[in-house]
């Protein structure tokens, strides 16, 4: 117990006990003590002088902390359904049976648990999953068995084969914004047109939100640059848990002074000298290397005080690490995350700009959107805006994934069409794209000459391709089941509906729902639109909507022809009471039919 | 010269399944104004008629959720009879106060409930004429087709006859927040 002590101490003090750490603080100490133990969490309270109610409301929120023992390796199988296409349900199983295990199932001698999370981002090189958060690409079964082997040897996780943790960039195609940045130019160029000289060109560069919402980032900036009070912050929203999508990801490897730089410049045109990067917990590798960026930045002088000797040009970047949670990259969400609280959306209005984190002014922007304002810092608005199309300027990343010869990044002037995509990522014959994630639109092959845009489809750039023998249904039921787990429980029709959603889903694969559950289905996905809390709630029906607008025979071939069929097996409801009775007269019985 | 047709009374039929009749006690609260509803409607199956089984009808209230399989061939014979079902208070809709069983094990609660005075074996009743409970509490709408809910525990009597004359009138029932709020 001591030992624990010790643990939760040096958490602490690295944090100064300060109660707004305290997910970072949860995360530190679960890294060496493999979970949350009831006396850890008191330590914890104790130590932040909180109740201990507010440390268990957070590490029950948060899907990567366990209050109770998970094993010293917690394996999770990302279950988005390109793994599934790719057949991580097999490979699921065969670990299961390797570690003698059941689904979420903690081995007997603690060594071990296997369970399955959320899309983890590497969709064009899964099957994937994640060893205490650390990911494992292109799974095979020869991997399985490797990894099993490690496991019950208890080879410390830093001794594994470092190709287990292979990350590919898979970089297909490249505009403006994936080239190299050399290391202060951004940031030179935007001194050089002075504060208000670099907002007038965010504005004219009429760049916006590449989260998906499209919301013009210079209004943004302009409208926490004019909120009163001296404290302003910027959030680098790095938590793309839309299934599909994994841009972000590239970006923080690959092209983080672009990312970095730009934070600092949306901070010198804001007012902000603090920004965070709110990295998704399913991207705990990147951490290190990140923090080494930050570090070499403040090294050479492009961070910290007076950048690049610019006079109360002062800036500084943290990293925060989420823990498992879709709904944290809502931005209201995110901003209750980093106030160490669990990530559930606020109330609008106020919104962030003028109340954000703290009570402060705060941006909260994507990591694609940032990394624009370097482009913009350097060539200027009226420039970036040649890009593109009218109303959506610039370039925007997609990230490919599924039926496809070459998945990957791909960088496009706003407006290029859906098949110029799939030409250009080798789709055979496509029976949908699903663009946008969970939340986004499906797409039919009459649809192909439609554009990506604000204006047409917009998207934070996912795009799933799903060829002729894939079985739409089965797509809209992995996102059903995806958005029930996702849900943050806070307002009813988000919370009640999508496990509604996901329960009618699973009935009718199983052969037993008829056309009242359609119409249900439908039903179900206007009010949450109509009545949730927040963005996920009210897309959280879209994808079953759309698969029933364009796909209803999918559907239709596993409804019964009847008006109604229950859930469940009557006649195998009664089969209890039949044994304990010992009864087979005609009464203990009940057809299927009514 | 032949007399006006009488008008064409709407047929109700009502049951109470896993219930304990308190909605149907509740739906006695509309007090005289049973005698506004008996000139627009006549009952079919119900407690109030004591006819044993329903005929084609407009109108089925069922109180209760589903708990055997007597409870079954009921509502199905209901649903095979009537336009409209209505799951009508807590029970119907959830499975109420019955579903509290829902968390034990069937065959442990009949084991423990009946057993042998002098040997202490169990001895659960086998008789055919006992309709067998099923393993759980079902609430209607997993039974059968449920048109609309009548939420409640129970549903006052202004309640029950807001949302009949709504039906009866061709309206789409509303509830005003009075008639729902319970505290």
């Amino acid at each position: 117990m001591a030992m624990n002590s010790d643990v939760v101490g040096r958490a602490l003090a690295r944090h100064r006990a300060d109660p707004t750490r305290l997910l970072q603080i949860l995360r530190e100490v679960q890294e060496e003590l493999d979970w949350i133990a009831p006396e850890t969490a008191r330590d914890i309270a104790d130590g932040l002088g909180v109740p201990i109610t507010r440390v268990q409301s957070v590490v029950q929120f948060y899907s990567f902390l366990y209050d109770k023992p998970r094993g010293r390796y917690r394996v999770l199988f990302s279950d988005n359904i390109t793994d599934r296409m790719l057949g991580n349900a097999a490979l699921f199983e065969h670990m299961l049976k390797r570690l003698k295990l059941r689904r979420g199932q903690t081995s007997w001698d603690g060594a071990a648990s296997v369970d399955l999370t959320s899309c983890t981002g590497m969709c064009d090189q899964g099957p994937a999953i994640l060893v205490n958060n650390f990911a494992v690409t292109r799974l095979t079964r020869k991997r399985v068995d490797e990894i099993c082997e490690l496991i019950r040897i208890g080879a410390p996780l830093g001794e594994w084969p470092a190709e287990f943790f292979h990350v590919d960039d898979n970089i297909r195609r490249r505009e403006t914004l994936l080239t190299p940045l050399e290391p202060g130019a951004a940031l030179d160029a935007a001194i050089a047109r002075g504060r208000q000289g670099m907002m007038d060109e965010m504005k004219r560069s009429n760049l916006r939100g590449r989260g998906g919402a499209g919301f013009p980032t210079g209004t943004k900036f302009e409208g926490a640059r004019n909120a009163p009070g001296a404290t302003r912050y910027i959030v680098c929203n790095a938590d793309e848990g839309e299934p599909g999508t994994f841009k972000d990801r590239v970006l923080l490897n690959s092209f983080s002074t672009r990312v970095l730089e730009g934070m600092a410049i949306a901070g010198y045109v804001v007012g902000a000298t603090k920004g965070f990067i709110y990295l998704r917990g399913e991207y705990r590798h990147l951490q290190e290397q990140l923090q080494r960026d930050i570090d070499s930045m403040r090294a050479s002088g492009r961070l910290g005080a007076s950048i690049r000797g610019a006079p109360g040009f002062d800036f500084d970047i943290e990293i925060h690490m989420g823990a498992g949670g879709y709904v944290c990259g809502e931005g209201t969400a995110q901003v209750e995350s980093l106030e160490g609280k669990p990530g559930r959306p606020r109330v609008r209005p106020p919104s962030m700009v003028s109340v954000g984190y703290l009570g402060k002014p705060t941006v909260v922007d994507n990591v694609e959107t940032l990394a624009h304002c370097t482009e913009i810092a350097i060539e200027g608005g009226a420039s970036f805006a040649r890009r593109g199309t009218k109303t959506s300027t610039g370039t925007k990343l997609v990230s490919v994934s599924g039926d496809c010869e070459r998945p990957g990044i791909y960088e496009y002037q706003f407006g290029v069409t859906i098949g110029r995509i799939l030409q250009d990522c080798g789709a055979g014959p496509v029976t949908a794209v699903q663009i946008g994630g969970a939340s986004g639109v499906l797409i039919t092959p009459e649809e192909f000459s439609r554009r990506i845009a604000f204006e047409d489809v917009s998207t934070a750039g996912a795009f799933m391709v799903f060829g002729p023998d894939r079985d739409i249904f089965e797509v809209a039921r992995n996102f059903a089941h995806f958005f029930a787990h996702e849900s943050c429980g806070f307002c009813t029709p988000c919370r009640v509906g999508t496990a509604i959603q996901r329960n009618i889903m699973d009935k009718i694969a199983e052969g037993r729902g008829s056309n009242y559950e359609v119409n249900d289905l439908k039903r179900l996905a206007e009010f949450m639109k109509r009545t949730s809390h927040c963005g996920l709630g009210e897309t959280a029906g879209n994808a079953v909507r759309d698969a029933l607008n364009k796909f209803r025979p999918a559907f239709e071939r596993r409804l019964r022809a009847r008006d109604f069929a229950p859930a469940i097996s009557l006649e195998a409801a009664l089969e209890p009471a039949r044994r304990i009775t010992a009864r087979d007269d005609a009464e203990a019985h009940l057809d299927v039919e009514g | 010269m032949s007399a006006a047709p009488d008008k064409v009374k709407v047929r109700l039929a009502t049951t109470s399944l896993a219930g304990c009749f308190g909605c149907h006690m509740s739906f006695l609260d509309i007090d005289e104004r049973l005698f506004e509803l008996v000139e627009v409607a006549e009952f079919d199956r119900s407690p109030l008629t004591d006819i044993k089984h329903c005929g084609p009808c407009d109108i089925a209230l069922v109180e209760g959720g589903v708990c055997n399989a007597d409870n079954v061939h009921v509502v199905r014979e209901l649903r095979a009879n009537a336009k409209i079902l209505v799951a009508v208070g807590a029970c119907a809709i959830n499975g109420g106060l019955p579903a509290l069983r829902n968390r034990f094990d069937i065959q442990d609660i009949l084991t423990r409930v009946y057993r042998d005075p002098v040997t202490d074996h169990p001895c659960v009743p086998n008789s055919p004429e006992l309709p067998l409970p099923l393993d759980k509490v079902y609430p209607l709408n997993e039974i059968v087709r449920v048109d609309y809910s009548l939420p409640g525990c129970p549903p006052s009597g202004d309640a029950i006859w807001k949302f009949l004359t709504d039906l009866i009138l061709g309206r789409m029932p509303r509830l005003e927040r009075s008639l729902l709020h319970y505290d």
